[in-house]
């Protein structure tokens, strides 16, 4: 059963200007993997060079933020909305 | 290109320059390709924020539900440099997103001075700069003007 996602105003580009999409998984981590895997340019700007989510990308399960829940091994069902919040940050050199 | 209105040029600047020597930020909201509104929101770093910006997801998804409510888009975000040029910074690209718009308000010594628009290119590499407009309203599109004070409870 698919999930839903929901995708934030800067990443639309990337899934055909749609604002949610569905994909497939029993965890957070394939539900993102099988996301990513159909609508590719949305993985540069999700996960860093070493694989792990970007700092600035915020996952959320219905309104649980999944760093305080099992990260990326958290478990999704149908009944579940996913949710890609940004953080806008920035700063100066250090 | 990106038009702005010249109460939210107004808006970005006094903000820049209340903060100062923090730095400030906020949400950039339009309708087709035009900022109406600068909505200022808390820089919530725990980093120092002489030197860091951030917009919690919780304020991020705040911006996007106004944009919504006004029938309009989330154009980009705003933050200021105090005493820093009106150039992104490295930390900026590292933590960018595609697509928006990203307005640099140079702030020195308590005065705002140039205003820049940046995007970042897809593939993450760098910002390109765009060209600033200034529109001032005409009388078939009365400036929006929101007394609410934001965010709520401020
Ligand atoms: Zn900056």
């Amino acid at each position: 059963m698919a999930t839903r996602i929901l995708i934030p105003t800067p990443l639309r580009g990337f899934t055909d200007k749609q604002d949610v999409v569905e994909a497939d998984g029993q965890t957070v981590g394939e539900l993102l993997a099988n996301m990513t895997a159909r609508y590719t340019g949305l993985r540069q700007h999700l996960y860093a060079a070493d694989g792990s989510l970007r700092s600035f990308v915020n996952i959320y399960v219905n309104d649980d933020d999944i760093r305080y829940l099992d990260k990326e091994k958290t478990p999704v069902t149908a009944d579940d909305t996913v949710s890609i919040i940004p953080s806008v940050a920035g700063g100066r050199a250090s | 290109m990106l038009t702005i209105r010249a109460a939210a040029d107004a808006g970005i600047r006094r903000h820049g320059r209340d903060a100062y020597p923090h730095e400030c930020c906020g949400a950039l909201i339009g309708r087709a390709g035009v900022v109406t509104e600068a909505l200022a929101l808390p820089n919530a770093t725990a980093e120092g924020p002489r030197r860091r910006f951030l917009v919690r997801p919780v304020d991020y998804r705040a911006a996007e539900r106004r944009a919504a409510e006004r029938g309009g888009e989330l154009v980009g975000f705003y933050h200021s440099h105090p005493d820093g040029p009106a150039r992104p910074s490295q930390v900026d690209l590292d933590h960018a997103w595609p697509a928006f718009a990203y307005v640099i308000v140079a702030v020195a010594n308590h005065e705002p001075g140039s205003l820049t628009s940046w995007r970042m290119r897809d593939d993450r590499s760098s910002f390109d700069e765009e060209a600033v407009v200034i529109e001032t309203a005409d009388r078939n599109q009365p400036d929006e003007h929101d007394e609410t004070p934001w965010p709520p409870g401020s």
